[in-house]
């Protein structure tokens, strides 16, 4: 069985929450295996990174060169290239560093190359058994993938979720050495940050939507506050645009944006159809209706009755305290 | 010795004499009017074929009843009344006018036909109308400078204000009413001086000058007679010369703008005149891009206008603050005339109007409700031009990214929605309601006299459906053999060629005339007005085709349906008219006639209602536009319903139903309004006991019992 | 510029639904209609405009057979210079490295400044540019939501990272670049636009015209192979949690965890 690698995305000093996904999905593709986090970057901010992931990792190679300060997946790329050995598995979240990093990846290391897996079925001998989504989420697949010279795995974030043990005392190889000549056609410059209007809501992977039910406009904060909790952002139906409530942009529907998040809340919403059409993909539906008879409970996945003026703010607090927030 | 006042034509003017320069004057006035006719002309020698020279008798009625009668005028009473005077006024005056100019080259000149008696007659009919004239004059000036009604008002974006124009002209046709008239006074005045009768209309205006002048000298009173008639000649062929300048070259015009103004109702021009539907591949550039792409009428439409701001006063998309303004899409389009076939110069033309003169917003803008074409005295037409214009831009790809995805559905799935073809009969089978009526499909096995037209919204849409399902009970209850054509029906497309796309029109239109060709039925129902007004003027070679309001209206005429009465008793019942049923094809009465026909129901109507009801908002791709407005129409209009002291809004169609009851939600008057479908309505309150005990089945075309 | 946009027809989500076929491992494709990807219209777009703002040449290419020559005419409506079909029995079943390596072949045989793949397709896979690029050694950006023509043979881009921000970097040409929806607004394209181009002639290469080894591609080269579609269990209805507010809050936060929703 091959080696599997883990690559380690990480910011200010502490890895992705991915980190522990992508240890729970190669036990998936071999129960006994102890993956390698990899990790690239430079200064005291990987070092810190490194440090703590010795407790969930039983090895981990440092890869440190300035050129890779910025994780610029071209330079990054051509690191992994020369650090990690031939016929690896190497496990990459499939976010928007994934998608740019693992195609190519692939190339350069002539292995297979599989992305947005949901869930691994083993092996059966050279084979990688997983399942991925496609149509927007629409049907499910089995996909087999030959791993006899190594394969490039990209992970869906929240699909594999983190396995509980005991720690680990984790060793750390410090590879910088082999990284070698980093050239780039492609240099990176800055990162402009979005401002606080500017919220693109076809984006978003998690959606708080807003409908009537919300009743007034300074009841929106409500809303948001949960979105915020929970990473995502506030969304509505027409006749909350149409009141002014919340700009155009927040809309989904037929005149509206078209969403495909992961989760949805559909909170005080009948869920009318031309609000139900500009939802793509097959999100979870969450809907939170006072109406045991609102129509949205016959689109949504789970339904909760009650009244989102009461419910929602006892759910943001709870989510706060999963995620350890602090306000 | 006693000496009559010296003519025009006997005097000298300084150094000339008067018999000369009154043949000048004409002849350089008429040379210059005729040179500036030539150059307004010359772009519409460029503009785009349109036919308009068929249906002689009819046009000729229509000049009767817009141009002569004034018919529209009245819309707007107090202007309507004023502007009557002023035209009646004008025609009668017309004689006077060109006695006065001939009078100045041969003293004895009398227009034919008016000599003796009658002459004697129209002479004091003449100084009446003068005096009216003037009077309006008057109110008129004051109406404009002081008082300043709303609808003339130019919002900044669209220049200065009109109103100094207004004024100038009013001013202008004061000074050619008060110089006839002192012209006359002053030779009345010298007679009377000499002691000679000279007797004017008492209290007219000719009349006054003349006590006013009895006592001037007489070397005065000739000086002024000269002077008037001077002035007068001058200032007629001035204003001549001036009416293309502005908003009174509809002086010259409104004649022939009335004559070839369109008859055929409800449907859109072609894309371009005299090319087939088979042959439109070789048009290169569709629509209306730049000015010369407008046809020839248009060009006149441009000119016609009279700047009153009717259209714009009942536009739905102005009042809700849309950035339509009918007026100026017409006056913009006028002063861009002027501008690139100026009377000196080079003319200018090739000019892109999207994003010069109009913006794209402006053209989106528009429901098509037809309000502006309703109130125009001019008959000026705008439903054309906005579709022109829409097209031009739909030829440029130059779409809105959401009407982009409706009409991508279309073309794929047939309807608006993007939903499967073989879903489209699926709101028959809802399970409460296929046991009480089974509704036939026309798929070849089947077959019925009536074609239920059911149209996308209908069939697609969970809460419109059941319009459907009432609209088919219905039709049972009254015996109806009917059927729908389930998956082979399309899109009407009506909006779909209102927003300019004509091409994927013919095709949605081409493969429901053959389906319903091939199903065989003798007529047409549908409870949708939009699909109603497509099957009958957009759709050609079709069989006869009815509003469900229609067959309703009769068969209660007949008895045939009877209605309970109403349960609440204190519900107050409003009728919205929906555009493409009420103004565009003035099915008016027939819906009220089945409200009212309801026993116990009391039913109220809306200032703005029939021929000038408020658009809801629109239908069909209308839906999908976002448009920046201040509100939406339909709150307006449940404004308007709770103005009138209604808590029920009945309305007959699938568009404004929606519209409506979004408009209650966002109003915040759920529980206190409701809206309901007039289909819904007989449904609720059809005695569903037989009439007469017997229960009557419409015979099959074909069968035993026909 | 010569650019050369790679796009693809594909089943359109938004007006279909996707439904198992009776047989169970595949998806029913009696009923559905195909457009063109979304992001390659997008890319399509984008490459129009950069042509007439920088001068230069659209060519769009698709991997297919007959009938996806529909979409190539479609994006010629909208107004790409040319359209080429890279058909071959050879090149079906391939995986995503085939689909690169077949349009790697096209790339070299002419000369192309810049080429666009759109983000994703409707099999999520996301990984044709990147590895074209790779192939070819071209340099790549992912997540493309806007470009700039800078002097000197070079393009200032955007990525399109987490919370709405953008990566800005500097990309040497040639280069490969994948796009993603709402860099601009794609023009529309009607069916008088596409009748228009009805007619115009568009060559169709196949593994000897390209120079492609049959071994590599198709099913043959193919190392990833999708055995099967199905549904993942859906309810019927909202399952409508049951239990005190503290406990449905709980059973909530483990869903949406599941789901991905807690970020």
């Amino acid at each position: 069985m091959a080696r599997i690698f883990a690559y380690i995305a990480h910011k200010g000093g502490v890895a992705d929450d991915s980190a522990a996904e992508l240890a729970a999905a190669a036990k998936k593709i071999d129960a006994g295996a102890s993956p390698v986090a990899v990790v690239t970057g430079w200064g005291p901010d990987l070092d810190a990174v490194c440090e703590g992931l010795r407790s969930s990792y039983s090895e981990i190679w440092k890869v440190a060169n300035q050129a890779i300060a910025y994780p610029n997946a071209e330079l990054v790329r051509q690191a992994l290239v020369n650090v990690i050995p031939r016929d690896s598995i190497v496990l990459v979240p499939h976010s928007h560093f994934g998608i740019d990093l693992a195609p190519g990846l692939s190339i350069k290391t002539n292995s297979a190359f599989v992305s947005d897996v949901l869930a691994i079925d083993g092996t059966d001998g050279t084979s990688l058994k997983v399942v991925r989504q496609e149509f927007g989420g629409q049907v499910s697949a089995h996909v087999r993938c030959d791993i006899s010279s190594g394969a490039i795995i990209s992970i869906r974030p929240g699909a594999f979720k983190p396995v509980e043990s005991s720690p680990l005392a984790g060793v750390m190889v410090d590879k910088s050495a082999e990284v070698g000549a980093l050239t780039a056609a492609r240099r990176y410059l800055e990162t402009i940050v979005a401002e606080a209007g500017d919220v693109d809501i076809t984006k978003q992977n998690v959606l708080v939507s807003v409908g009537r039910g919300i009743q007034e406009q300074d009841n929106i904060a409500i809303a948001q506050e949960l979105a915020d909790a929970l990473g995502g952002a506030v969304s509505c139906s027409r006749p909350v645009v149409d009141a002014k409530w919340l700009p155009k942009s927040r809309q989904v529907g037929s005149s509206g944006q078209t969403v495909k998040p992961k989760v949805y809340l559909a909170c005080g919403m009948s869920g009318s159809f031309q609000h139900l059409a500009g939802i793509k993909g097959n999100p979870f539906i969450v809907a939170i209706n006072k109406n045991p008879k609102a129509p949205i409970f016959q689109v949504a996945d789970v339904g909760v009755v009650a009244d989102i003026l009461e419910f929602l703010p006892e759910l943001t607090e709870k989510v706060r305290e999963v995620k350890g927030i602090s306000v | 010795m006693l000496e009559g006042i010296h003519s025009p034509a006997q005097s000298t003017y300084w150094i000339v004499s008067g018999r000369l320069l009154f043949a000048i004057i004409p002849l350089l006035g008429m040379a210059c009017f005729a040179f500036i006719l030539l150059k307004r002309i010359a772009p519409l020698l460029r503009g785009a074929p349109d036919f308009r020279l068929t249906q002689m008798w009819a046009r000729l009625t229509r000049v009767l009843k817009f141009w002569l009668v004034q018919w529209k005028q009245p819309r707007y009473l107090f202007a309507g009344l004023l502007h009557i005077v002023l035209f009646a006024g004008f025609l009668v005056l017309s004689f006077r006018s060109i006695s006065l100019v001939m009078i100045g080259i041969s003293d004895h000149f009398v227009v034919p036909g008016l000599s003796g008696g009658i002459g004697d007659f129209y002479n004091v009919v003449k100084d009446y109308a003068a005096t009216l004239v003037f009077l309006s004059v008057v109110i008129a000036a004051i109406r404009r400078g002081v008082f300043r009604p709303a609808r003339y008002a130019v919002p900044s974006e669209y220049g200065k204000d009109h109103t100094a124009e207004a004024i100038f002209v009013l001013a202008l046709i004061a000074i050619l009413l008060v110089s006839e008239s002192l012209f006359e006074a002053s030779a009345a005045a010298f007679q009377t001086q000499q002691g000679l009768v000279a007797a004017l209309p008492p209290l007219s205006l000719a009349w006054a000058f003349k006590y006013a002048l009895l006592s001037t000298p007489l070397e005065w009173l000739q000086n002024l007679h000269l002077g008037a008639y001077l002035a007068h000649e001058v200032t007629f062929f001035a204003f001549l010369c001036f009416l293309p300048m502005g908003k009174h070259f509809h002086v010259v015009t409104s004649l022939f703008n009335v004559y070839f103004a369109k008859l055929d109702r409800g449907t859109i021009k072609p894309v371009r005149w005299g090319v087939s539907d088979e042959h439109l591949d070789q048009v290169k550039s569709f629509g209306v891009k730049t000015f010369e792409d407008f046809t020839w009428k248009h060009m006149l439409d441009f000119y016609s206008c009279a700047d009153c701001g009717r259209c714009s006063d009942n536009c739905p998309a102005n009042a809700v603050g849309r950035p339509l303004s009918p007026r100026f899409i017409t006056i913009k389009a006028r002063d861009y005339a002027f501008q690139h076939y100026p009377m000196f110069g080079k003319t200018g033309n090739g000019t892109p109007l999207i994003g010069s003169i109009y913006s794209e917003d402006e053209i989106w803008s528009c429901t098509t409700c037809g309000a502006c074409e309703e109130e125009c005295p001019l008959l000026i037409e705008y439903i054309d031009k906005i579709v022109d214009l829409r097209r031009g831009m739909v030829d440029d790809g130059n779409v809105p990214k959401s009407i982009q995805k409706a009409l991508k559905a279309l073309e794929s799935r047939g309807n608006p929605y993007g939903k499967m073809e073989k879903k489209k009969a699926d709101w028959t089978k809802d399970k409460e309601f296929q046991p009480t009526c089974d509704v036939k499909i026309l798929d070849g096995k089947n077959t019925a006299d009536t074609l239920y037209f059911v149209d996308s919204i209908t069939a697609y849409d969970d809460r419109i459906q059941a319009i459907g399902r009432a609209t088919a009970r219905i039709l049972d209850q009254v015996g109806e053999n009917f059927g729908i054509l389930g998956a082979a029906e399309k899109d009407s497309g009506h909006e779909v060629r209102r927003f300019g796309e004509e091409t994927l029109f013919m095709a949605l239109r081409d493969h429901n005339v053959e389906a319903i060709k091939a199903s065989g039925v003798q007529r047409i129902v549908t409870a949708d007005p939009h699909a109603y007004n497509a099957l009958k003027h957009d759709y050609k070679d079709m069989p006869p085709v009815e509003h469900i309001s229609q067959v309703l209206a009769r068969e209660i005429k007949t008895g045939n349906l009877k209605l309970n009465p109403v349960e609440n008793a204190n519900d107050v019942y409003t009728y919205h008219d929906p555009c493409y049923l009420g103004r565009h094809n003035q099915v008016y009465d027939d819906p009220r006639d089945v409200i009212d026909a309801i026993p116990g129901l009391k039913r109220v109507e809306m200032g703005r209602c029939r021929d000038r009801s408020f658009c809801c908002g629109g239908g069909g791709l209308m839906l999908f536009y976002e448009p920046k407005e201040d509100q939406r129409m339909g709150v307006k209009r449940v404004q308007m319903a709770a103005e009138a002291g209604a808590n029920v809004i009945v309305t007959a169609c699938p568009f404004c139903m929606v519209n409506i009851e979004d408009a209650i939600k966002v109003t915040g008057l759920e529980g206190k309004m409701t809206a309901i479908d007039l289909t819904e309505l007989v449904d609720r309150q059809v005695s569903r006991e037989p009439a007469n005990g017997v229960k009557i089945v419409k015979p099959v075309a074909g069968s035993a019992t026909a | 510029m010569e650019i050369l946009v790679c796009v693809r027809r594909v089943p359109d989500t938004s007006e279909n639904e996707i439904q198992l076929s009776s047989a169970g491992n595949d998806i029913e494709r009696d009923d559905l209609v195909y457009s063109v990807n979304e992001p390659d219209n997008y890319a399509v777009e984008e490459a129009i405009q950069i042509a007439a703002n920088a001068g230069g040449n659209v060519t769009v290419v698709t991997v297919g057979s007959e009938e996806d020559e529909e979409v190539l005419r479609r994006e010629m409506a909208m107004g790409a210079n040319q359209g080429v079909l890279l058909s071959d029995d050879a090149f079906a079943g391939s995986d995503g490295k085939g689909i690169a390596t077949i349009l790697k072949a096209l790339v070299q045989k002419g000369h192309y400044d810049l080429v666009l793949t759109g983000t994703q397709a409707e099999d999520g896979g996301a990984q044709v540019g990147g590895m074209l690029a790779a192939l070819l050694d071209y340099p790549f950006a992912s997540l493309v939501n806007a470009i700039t023509v800078l002097d000197g043979g070079k393009l200032k881009i955007s990525r399109e990272i987490e919370g709405g921000n953008r990566e800005m970097s500097e990309i040497d040409l040639p280069c490969v670049l994948s796009i993603q929806t709402g860099i601009n607004e794609p023009r529309y394209v009607g069916m008088r636009g596409i009748r228009q181009v009805a007619s115009v002639e568009i060559p169709t290469f196949g593994t000897s015209d390209l120079g492609v080894d049959p071994a590599s591609v198709g099913t043959a080269g193919a190392k990833v192979k999708r055995t099967d579609y199905f549904m993942p269990v859906l309810g019927k209805g909202a399952e409508i949690l049951q239990g005190s507010q503290e406990e449905i809050i709980d059973q909530l936060i483990e869903l949406m965890k599941a789901k991905g929703g807690l970020n």
